[in-house]
């Protein structure tokens, strides 16, 4: 017994030395051995070639990477309140949040496309979207901030989403199909009474100014991922949805029951100009557009009334489905428009369709019925071809620009490379783990700069140090230069990393502000230099004009100020040098601190409870004399009729 | 000669694994020895989430099989065809495992042959016949009965449910038992699902 245990351990070694041949280079693998290490390493002082901005999912907010190094340059907070930079608590920025229905300090952030002109990345304006309350946003890329929200009406689950080619138009698609209007009704009796409104919203090619055009009323399938057609289908818009069968309950199950789900071509150019003769109906609606002064570091928020709304039916020859097997994520149109990937989640294959085939089948007039009184097009009319048994769960597809795609499977966490050519998978390579969406600079658009590809992971699991519970989720980058992948790096991200686009650093950072100028602040209560600082009363309102420089606030005492005063804090910073903030805390303020950049405004509201003198300092470490930078209020009782008095070094 | 046969089977079983192992991965580290049970290899991240080790969470689908005596040709056919990391993801899937007797049941040579590194796809293909996407206890398998809904299975094949008396039958096949698993359900069925598609 003993002898034949020995004989086959020693079958099985051979085994193992037979199956890991060549198990001598093995050995030097890794980050060593293979150079990823150089490939990646940004060397101190010299900068990353492309910015990628990374959706921060379920924090809200957005942040930017350099890559391929990984690092994290900046978070930049769109839809929730941010305890750094003061978004959202201080009084210039609150309005951003406001919405239809009041202040909200915590969104969802999903996908983000960069501006485009004629279909290549511009690097003007990166526009991003909110899930829970339909909102979408403009980030301005001279200064990383949010200049814009715009609630997005009589919708819920704001999914789909993406910019035309150039940048005319975004689109915002319904994700949980709701009663259009809102209305009071049983939840059972959704099926044919909930409708899918895609939102479309004219972009300003000047300021990058959101206006809402039209809502494009669909059957209530909910709308999932979208993309433009671009080159040969510029014009067309696209998007996935995956509960044709409207169910309201256990969608896990009740979702997954049609063999085909659709992908929804429209023709916005011809919705746009029915809308621009006359067509359409106003609904009721009522939302919030929040704009950003990046002068007056000030944002106003002002309710709209009013929707403008298209019936598909009305517009025949617009709006088209096409069938596309189970419950469809990823709707992908590639760099020359030709081609329209649609990834069915729970899919054995990748269906690609052909835009030519789309059109002549529409031409043709050849449908297969209709779903609402919008004609469905024949799945063998306009497919283009399959790519068979790819992997298990895909989602989405990017393109290199060279004739290939990259598909990320969720379920086999891989990402595949496969060519539009013939349809054959090329090379696959696994993911830490279960991978959502891919990007590749400028991956969807006409002009990839396809050399790199980072996946973004849902599970980080065993990836870095454990951390409890809860972990950053993963992202991988890739080398897609060579034939095949070659993983080279692996970093923690914010939140989820729900979606990202990628962008050549030189198409951006040129246009990067420095600091704000002084003569260019329009603030309300800017002051422009120490002589200005004072403190006024208004009943029992107290506005406090204050300045910071290194190292001192002026004015740093400031006395008559009484238990119940509400004391506005407008904080100017006077320095005109590239970097050099200050911060701004007071004892006992229950809203916020401040972080006010170079030539910059920003208000904060306290309300003193007790009396006593309290301190205010720089929060920021600016100068060596930092520790110094501080002052005193002295708050007096309520009732009493102090001498209002403010002043530094006693003058 | 009962245990020498077993033992012999559960090395080769291992040496597999190592090999598909092996060949997977071309630039990550391998385990460079096989351990008693021969699957608890040495945790390497790189290999993918099946070959973490976490004493922690519930057992997920693949721990599951691994665990059964029953189903070592089922473990045996996921590890030949490289499935093993889609076994474990947050899925919600449901595994309809065959036992070692479903696949006893075949005919002579069949196991064997699938077990061959050139028809890894055909095996992947009838595992991926085996697992549903989302969760399906039997509470939800009986509904699907009465409401008619067929199974997608992650091959792209949709398969039968019906009920006789109290038994649920997937694909024509009894479901026997089943185990709420982390990342889903396991029922254990006594008969292979064969695809309709047989390419």
């Amino acid at each position: 017994m003993k002898k034949i245990n020995s004989i086959l351990s020693l079958l099985v070694l051979v085994v193992i030395m037979i199956g890991c041949g060549g198990d001598g280079d093995r050995k030097k693998s890794g980050a060593m051995a293979t150079n990823a290490a150089e490939r990646v390493y940004v060397a101190p002082g010299e900068h990353d070639e492309f910015y990628g901005f990374f959706s921060g999912g379920f924090s809200g907010q957005m942040s930017v990477y350099g890559l391929p190094s990984g690092r994290l340059l900046k978070v930049m907070p769109v839809f929730s309140q941010d305890a750094e930079k003061g978004y959202g608590y201080n009084e210039g920025t609150k309005p951003m949040l406001n919405t239809s229905y009041g202040f909200i300090p915590w969104g969802d952030l999903h996908h983000v496309d960069i501006s485009q002109t004629n279909g290549e990345l511009d690097g003007r304006w990166v526009f991003t979207h909110e899930n829970n309350t339909p909102r979408v946003a403009r980030i301005d890329l001279n200064t990383f901030e949010t200049g814009e929200i715009l609630e997005i009406p009589n919708s819920a689950g704001n999914h789909s989403f993406a910019i035309t080619e150039n940048t005319e138009y975004l689109i915002a698609g319904t994700r949980f199909a709701i009663p259009s209007p809102q209305r009071d009704m049983s939840i059972e009796d959704m099926k044919g009474n909930f409708k899918g409104p895609l939102t479309f919203v004219k972009i300003d090619q000047e300021t990058g100014g959101m206006e809402l055009a039209f809502q494009v009323i669909m059957p209530g399938f909910n709308f999932d991922l979208a993309h433009p057609g671009r080159s040969a289908s510029h014009g067309w818009m696209f998007a996935t949805t995956y509960n044709s069968e409207e169910a309201n309950t256990l969608l896990e199950v009740n979702a997954s029951q049609n063999d085909k789900d659709f992908i929804v071509a429209l023709n916005w150019k011809k919705i746009e100009e029915y809308v621009k003769n006359g067509g359409g109906t106003m609904m009721d609606a009522e939302y919030a557009h929040n704009v950003y002064n990046h002068n007056s570091s000030t944002a106003t928020s002002t309710m709209k009334k009013g929707v403008k709304t298209v019936d598909p039916k009305d517009i025949p020859g617009a709006v088209f489905f096409m069938p596309i097997p189970k419950s469809p994520h990823g709707c992908d149109v590639d760099p020359t428009g030709e081609y329209i990937v649609g990834s069915g989640k729970l899919a054995a294959e990748l269906t690609v369709f052909s835009f030519s085939k789309m059109i002549k089948a529409i031409e043709d007039k050849n449908y297969d019925g209709d779903a609402y009184g919008i004609p469905i097009l024949k799945y063998e009319d306009i497919l283009g071809g399959i790519v068979k048994q790819p992997g298990l769960g895909p989602l989405h597809t990017e393109f290199d620009g060279k004739g290939n795609a990259y598909t990320t499977f969720f379920i086999s966490s891989e990402v595949v490379k496969w060519s539009l050519k013939d349809y054959q998978v090329i090379d696959r390579k696994p993911t830490y783990y279960s991978v959502g969406h891919l990007m590749i600079p400028g991956g969807n658009s006409r002009k990839p700069f396809g050399k790199y590809l980072v996946a973004m992971n849902k599970i980080t699991k065993d990836r870095y140090l454990p951390t409890g519970p809860e972990m950053n989720h993963s992202a991988q980058l890739y080398d897609i230069s060579g034939d095949k992948m070659e993983l080279l790096l692996d970093f923690p991200t914010i939140g989820e990393p729900h979606y990202a686009a990628g962008i050549p650093a030189d198409l951006i950072k040129q246009n990067s502000k420095k600091i704000y100028r002084l003569d260019e602040n329009e603030h309300e209560h800017a002051v422009r230099n120490e002589s200005e600082t004072r403190v006024e009363r208004k009943g029992n309102e107290v506005h406090v004009y204050m300045t910071m420089i290194r190292s001192h606030f002026a004015p740093d005492n400031i006395e008559g100020i009484k238990v119940g005063d509400k004391v506005y804090f407008h904080v100017t910073n006077l320095e005109q040098d590239f970097d050099v903030p200050h911060g701004f805390a007071m004892i006992g303020a229950n809203t916020a601190e401040l972080l006010i950049m170079p030539g910059a405004t920003k208000t904060m509201l306290w309300e003193p409870k007790r009396i006593g003198v309290y301190p205010l300092y720089c929060t920021d470490f600016c100068s060596a004399l930092h520790q110094e930078m501080q002052g005193y209020v002295r708050v007096s009782p309520a009732g009493s009729n102090p001498e209002l008095k403010w002043s530094l070094d006693g003058d | 000669m009962k245990t020498k046969s077993v033992l012999f089977a559960f090395l080769i079983m291992a040496g597999t694994m190592l090999f598909v192992g092996c060949k997977e991965k071309s630039s990550e580290d391998v385990p460079e020895t096989s351990t008693e049970t021969g699957t608890t290899v040495e945790t390497s991240s790189n290999r993918g989430q099946a070959f973490i080790e976490d004493e922690n969470s519930e057992p997920n689908a693949l721990r599951t099989a691994i665990n059964s005596p029953d189903h070592t040709t089922l473990v045996a056919a996921v590890q030949a065809a490289g499935v093993e990391n889609a076994l474990v993801n947050v899925g919600p899937l449901s595994v309809f495992a065959p036992t070692n007797a479903a696949f006893a049941k075949l005919p002579a040579g069949t196991v064997d042959d699938l077990l061959k590194p050139e028809n890894k796809e055909k095996l992947a293909y009838i595992l991926k016949n085996h697992v549903a996407p989302s969760n399906y206890p039997i509470e939800t398998l009986k509904k699907n009965v009465e409401k008619g809904r067929t199974l997608y299975m992650a091959s792209g094949e949709s398969v039968e449910v019906t009920q006789q008396g109290e038994d649920i039958y997937v694909g024509g096949i009894k479901i026997v038992g089943s185990v709420k698993v982390s990342n889903g359900w396991v029922h254990i069925i006594e008969d292979v699902i064969l695809p309709k598609n047989t390419n």
